[in-house]
């Protein structure tokens, strides 16, 4: 893709700037560190998350319904999404990945604007403390499930305000991520990086970071009218005072139906790059997959009402709705169709980021095809609020981006480490996290055919046997995710020095040693090639 | 440029770049009294008339604050287009919302 420059700047771990210790990291404007820094917190929130996930799998096994009240129940399923959601999944891969890479792969030297990168994660930050903070402080945990429906979010008397604020904050370090990127893609891209010579998780990260921007102030409004409403009774979705508490399901499902695409769209982007490098051959379809990214960015975000078929929207709305849930299906199918083409007659290299990755395309299609079932208005009426909506989305945020997430950091953590790590290990923490996870959510889609409603504490007893099933997988899943970790844990302290270009990517973050240098380049790389032009096309 | 005159009605920074004169900010904040009033005034007609008005005439006066106050006449056709994307967006949420509202 372009001549390799040979470096004598230190490594980015190595160099601390002025300060030394914590401090060097926690100052520091360097677009990789702050990636990193996004890494490590979200990993450790993630773990919150699954244990409390743990947790209400435990007590829907009979035996440990006493462990905790209904009321505990409650908050547990609030905070888990609240936490999974939004200091998981929406920062997920943009900001891990996104950061350390899209200058890289790009040719530039940082984002943009650095220290405005660093003050979105201070804002990331904030947001978290102020949500954990929201657990106990005031009258307890926020008990509304992450959505904060009113009239019940207006009324409740747990510490809803502090948590709402919290994804108000949130908000504001994803919007400023998005302004970041989009800039950073407009105006520093190296010399001869045409628009279609970009990598596509640069494509990936371009259309989500202008969801972001256009969608995330819509929530940001929203969540300060709950804080108005609770405090001062202004009434915009009180109907005893002229107001609509329908109002309250769009103008949140505006923004939180694009962020399912702010969450999948990066993680489709880390795909497309993984299969063309294990698949030794240019990516199928670069364009169809450059433009489902952007349609996909721009047809998500207009059919969010499709949450909100059973909740008395007019019945034109509802056929709208419906008819455009099915027609964003056709880009993501395009992509699908894409990716198994890439590695159709592909000289396939197969290693776990593969591995994962193929996971990722398997989980992603049933979380995707569940999908679709419920954009028909029959059988969403049927399932709404089942422990089927609990298993697609699960699959897509999980089974999707978990799993691509897995995938990108399995695939970089070479250039991100400077270390391997043991594949056998990884292959090993596959097989619980693949059983686990199917065992877990495939019992909850057909727990929710059978009419098991979502955020019941208690069961009737014809659910058991899918109960018991479901939370021994979550075992399995647990144990899977401490295995996965552990191994990458193990190998960022002890592990093996990486090879520069382990894989043999054709990326511009390939032609650069690992751990990459302060400044990523010695000397601005001039792109002359397509983004995978692989050595051998040279050759034949 | 060479031109420092406050009185003058248009006039330009060190860049080259034209700004408005105070003349302008004038007729353009009578503008908005004006739009303001006449937005009490509908409101006086009943409540269709008042969500008409709010309707028509705000973004009448989000669009001169933007125009004038807010420079946007005088920045290029990106900024102009990245504009234009976002309102074009908030026109699209509108319609769809009113789909559900209008046939309630």
């Amino acid at each position: 893709m372009s001549t390799h420059a040979t470096t004598v700047q230190p490594s980015y771990l190595e160099d601390t700037g002025a300060r030394k210790g914590l401090m060097a990291w926690l100052t520091s404007t360097d677009h990789k560190r702050v990636g990193m820094l996004y890494l490590y917190s979200m990993i450790s929130f993630f773990f919150v998350g699954v244990g409390i996930g743990f947790v209400m799998r435990l007590v829907q096994l009979t035996r440990f319904q006493n462990l905790i009240t209904a009321e505990t129940y409650n908050a547990l399923f609030t905070v888990h999404g609240v936490i999974m959601i939004f200091l998981f999944v929406v920062p997920g891969l943009p900001a891990v990945f996104g950061n350390f890479f899209l200058p890289i792969m790009i040719g530039a030297k940082d984002v943009a604007f650095p220290r405005l990168n660093l003050a979105s994660w201070y804002f990331y930050m904030s947001g978290a403390i102020l949500a954990i903070l929201s657990l106990f402080t005031g009258g307890g945990a926020p008990d509304t499930g992450w959505t904060f429906y009113v009239p019940f979010s207006m009324r409740t008397g747990t510490n809803v305000s502090l948590a709402v604020f919290a994804a108000f904050i949130l908000g504001f370090s994803s919007m400023l991520t998005g302004i970041n990127f989009i800039t950073t893609i407009h105006r520093l891209r190296a010399p001869g990086m045409k628009w279609f010579r970009m990598p596509l998780f640069s494509w990936s990260l371009y259309a989500t970071s202008w969801i972001q921007l256009l969608a995330t102030p819509i929530l940001a409004i929203t969540l300060v009218l709950v804080i108005l409403e609770r405090a001062f009774g202004i009434g915009i979705f009180d109907p005893v005072k002229g107001g609509d508490p329908l109002l309250y399901q769009h103008l949140f499902w505006i923004y939180s139906h694009p962020a399912v695409y702010i969450m999948i769209l990066p993680a489709m982007g880390a795909i497309t790059e993984i299969l063309p490098t294990f698949a030794r051959r240019p990516i199928f379809g670069y364009k169809a997959i450059a433009f489902s990214s952007m349609s996909i960015a721009g047809v998500g975000s207009l059919v969010w009402a499709h949450h909100m078929f059973t909740s008395g929207l007019s019945s034109f709305s509802v056929m709208l709705f419906s008819l455009l849930t099915m027609i964003v299906a056709v880009p993501s199918a395009i992509k699908v169709f894409n990716w198994v083409s890439t590695l159709y007659k592909g000289s396939i290299d197969f290693q776990p980021p593969l591995l994962f990755a193929l996971t990722f395309i398997f989980l992603f299609c049933i979380g995707g095809l569940t999908g679709v079932m419920q954009g028909a208005l029959a059988i969403n009426v049927h399932i709404h609020d089942t422990y089927f909506i609990v298993g697609h989305f699960h699959y897509v945020m999980f089974g999707g981006t978990g799993f691509a997430f897995f995938a990108a950091l399995l695939y970089w953590f070479p250039k991100m480490f400077g270390k391997m790590y043991s594949k056998k290990a990884i292959y090993a923490s596959w097989v619980p996290l693949f059983i686990g996870f199917n065992m877990l959510y495939f019992t909850m889609l057909v727990l929710g055919m059978m009419g098991m409603p979502r955020r019941y504490f208690h069961h009737l007893p014809q659910f058991n046997t899918g109960h018991e099933i479901a939370t021994v997988g979550s075992w399995f899943l647990v144990l899977g995710l401490f295995m996965f970790f552990g191994t990458l844990v193990y190998a960022s302290l002890k592990g093996e020095k990486a090879e520069d270009n382990p894989w043999g990517g054709v990326t511009l973050e390939w032609t650069i040693p690992s751990p990459p240098p302060v400044e990523n380049f010695e000397e601005i790389p001039t792109i002359t090639t397509d983004p995978y032009h692989f050595p051998q096309e040279n050759e034949a | 440029m060479s031109d420092h005159s406050l009185a003058s009605s248009e006039h330009a920074d060190d860049h080259g770049v034209e700004h408005p004169g105070y003349g302008t900010f004038v007729k353009v904040w009578l503008a908005l009294v004006v739009l303001t009033g006449l937005l009490v005034l509908m409101s006086h007609f009943g409540q269709s008339y008042a969500v008409w008005g709010l309707l028509i005439l705000t973004p009448i006066k989000a669009g001169l604050v933007f125009y004038f106050f807010m420079h946007l006449k005088y920045e290029g056709a990106l900024l102009k287009g990245v504009v234009l994307v976002t309102l074009g967006t908030l026109l699209i949420f509108f319609a769809l919302l009113f789909s559900d509202v209008a046939f309630r």
